[in-house]
């Protein structure tokens, strides 16, 4: 289905249709203190190619690949994007905001939904997954609000290891309801620390991340199971979809309702945004799920057909009593994360994630042996936390000159690794560049 | 959809203005909807209850039911605690269509005020209503 503006014919048509002389004269009973009549403040036009540069300008104020080699991650990943992904994209019937309400118009677009559910359920390893939210940040406020309706308990545990960002989104969300937050610390080896869960009762759910935010792998099944001891949903969070390439992935050990950022899939990281929150749960919670849902069914005569099901959760029927009132969903992005896993495949998926986890432990090795200290012992993915005494903020500024931006410093989120770094290195960094950070960071 | 003669009102159960009907079983109250609210629903798809040991006012939501067309608000008829509900409904659904008054019963309430059940319509009264509406 193509979404075309109304030419001025059209709307003649319309009016002439409703009987109505102008679109002033349709919009009458908007009272008139109501309407904005003041010209809009907008500068001169300019030429197609002046505003080229205007914008080339723009970009060229920020630090971006492959321009600059970045190790930073930190919730958002520098990743190759296949060229099947852009051009299935950039297709005009996908590139809509509108929802699909109607089946017998958007069968295509239902259908690419529908693929993205499968395969976000097998990538996280839960029995459904929605079409999709905001990005990881609502998804994981929305997966703890969530276990609240699901489990009729009011406090939620969340480890301080999940990501700062997403950490302030789920306060925001939370400050209005009265439920509460309470944070879990995390331990010497970079993990959350379970055994605080001991001493915190009425627990809806209990909020990990894996990888978690320094990069860390967490031992979820311990969680599940500490979590469930609690009679507690184990939420389990995300950044980085891909480590799923090579760990086992969250449903699978245990995890009540998986959610987290889908970024990692094929979208470029275009300044902070938009990105893919991903939802998934076990079928018995599917009722409590926010967001929409694509089914398959059958027509009247047989044929495979998608459709939007379940949607009494939603607000379009339900009102002020929907599971959520976020009805939007990012559809583009999850088509995009979906031509990227169908286009990588399981083995493809799987190489392209040890090659991640090869770089960064390359990177990890190099680093040690240089004489540098990585603080925690957990085993990584394709991140980790480094320790660089002294100014390192003159060095990080040196490299920055150098078009190598390197990592992101903890101290504004972590007060207590203020002299640590969050490394990143995916399948972009070749042998030379990871060599040269270490070679730069020493001098 | 059943004209309103073809309705089946049982004269041993209390109705609401809500179309829930409420009866005694043992020392508790037996409530759930009636055929007219069954039949006005279409095919019931899910019943969301409450939990036992929950307490309600009259006339509160206590939870909800869902068919291929709509959702609707369950409202307490009388107030009191939530001392059974009907797991099978989970299961099955459908029992609200096909048995209301029976096997598709929702909640059993400890009565704040037995008295409550009395004040209810019977099923001439409710009849009229219906013609009412």
């Amino acid at each position: 289905m193509r979404y075309l503006p109304h030419t001025p014919e059209d709307i003649a048509d319309m009016l002439a249709q409703v009987g109505v002389e102008s679109l002033d004269a349709l919009f009458t009973t908007i009272p008139k203190d109501c309407c904005c009549r003041l010209d809009m403040k907008l500068p001169r036009a300019l030429t197609e190619w002046e505003l080229n540069d205007h914008m080339d300008a723009l970009a060229a104020r920020t630090a971006v690949s492959p321009d600059y080699k970045v190790f930073m991650g930190a919730g958002s990943y520098d990743h190759f994007v296949p060229s099947a992904a852009r051009h299935v994209l950039t297709r005009s019937e996908f590139v809509t905001s509108y929802t699909p309400y109607q089946p017998e118009i958007s069968q295509g677009n239902l259908q690419a939904i529908y693929e993205y559910q499968t395969l976000a359920s097998r990538l996280m390893g839960t029995e459904v997954a929605t079409a999709s939210h905001y990005d990881g940040s609502t998804a994981l406020a929305e997966a703890l609000l969530m276990a609240i309706r699901v489990t009729r308990k009011k406090r939620v545990a969340v480890s301080a290891a999940d990501h700062p960002h997403h950490r302030r989104v789920v306060g925001t969300y939370f400050d209005p309801t009265g439920y509460e937050i309470v944070e879990l610390p995390y331990l010497a080896d970079g993990r959350t620390d379970l055994a605080a869960l001991d001493s915190i009762e009425d627990l809806a759910a209990v909020a990990v991340q894996s990888p978690n935010f320094f990069g860390c792998i967490e031992d979820l099944q311990a969680a599940a199971d500490a979590a469930h001891a609690k009679e507690a949903l184990l939420v389990a969070s995300f950044t980085e979809p891909l480590a799923f390439g090579l760990l086992k992935n969250p449903g699978s050990l245990g995890a009540d309702i998986v959610c987290g950022e889908g970024q990692s899939l094929g979208l470029p990281r275009s300044f902070g945004g938009p990105g893919l929150g991903m939802l998934g749960s076990r079928m018995k919670f599917v009722r409590s799920l926010p967001g929409r849902l694509v089914g398959r069914t059958l027509d009247r005569d047989g044929r495979d057909g998608f459709v939007l099901t379940l949607s009494t959760r939603e607000q379009h029927i339900r009102r002020e009593k929907a599971t959520s009132n976020i009805c939007s969903n990012n559809s583009l992005c999850a088509l995009t994360a979906a031509v990227y896993m169908a286009a990588l495949g399981a083995t493809g998926f799987r190489e392209l994630a040890q090659l991640n986890r090869d770089k960064a432990e390359y990177l990890k090795n190099s680093l040690a042996q240089a004489g540098f200290d990585t603080p925690f012992s957990s085993p990584t993915f394709n991140e980790f936390v480094v320790r660089f005494p002294g100014d390192f903020d003159t060095v990080y500024r040196r490299l920055l000159d150098k078009k190598i931006v390197a990592g992101l410093p903890l101290a504004k989120y972590y007060p207590e690794l203020s002299d640590c770094t969050l490394l990143c290195a995916t399948e972009t960094a070749g042998k030379h560049d990871l060599d040269n950070l270490v070679k730069e960071v020493r001098s | 959809m059943k004209e309103i003669n073809q309705l089946n009102l049982p004269e041993n159960v209390g109705f609401t203005e809500d179309h829930e009907w409420s009866r005694k079983e043992g020392s508790a109250i037996r409530v759930g909807i009636d055929d007219y609210a069954q039949d006005q629903l279409g095919d019931v798809v899910f019943v969301e209850l409450p939990q036992v040991g929950d307490t309600f006012a009259k006339g509160d939501a206590f939870g909800s039911v869902e068919s291929v067309k709509a959702v609707s608000e369950l409202f307490m008829p009388l107030g009191g605690e939530i001392s059974a509900i009907n797991k099978n409904l989970e299961e099955s659904p459908e029992l609200v269509n096909t048995s209301p008054y029976d096997e598709g019963w929702m909640i059993d309430v400890k009565p704040d005020d037995p008295g409550e059940l009395d004040a209810m319509m019977t099923n001439d009264a409710y009849l009229e209503m219906l013609k009412g509406l």
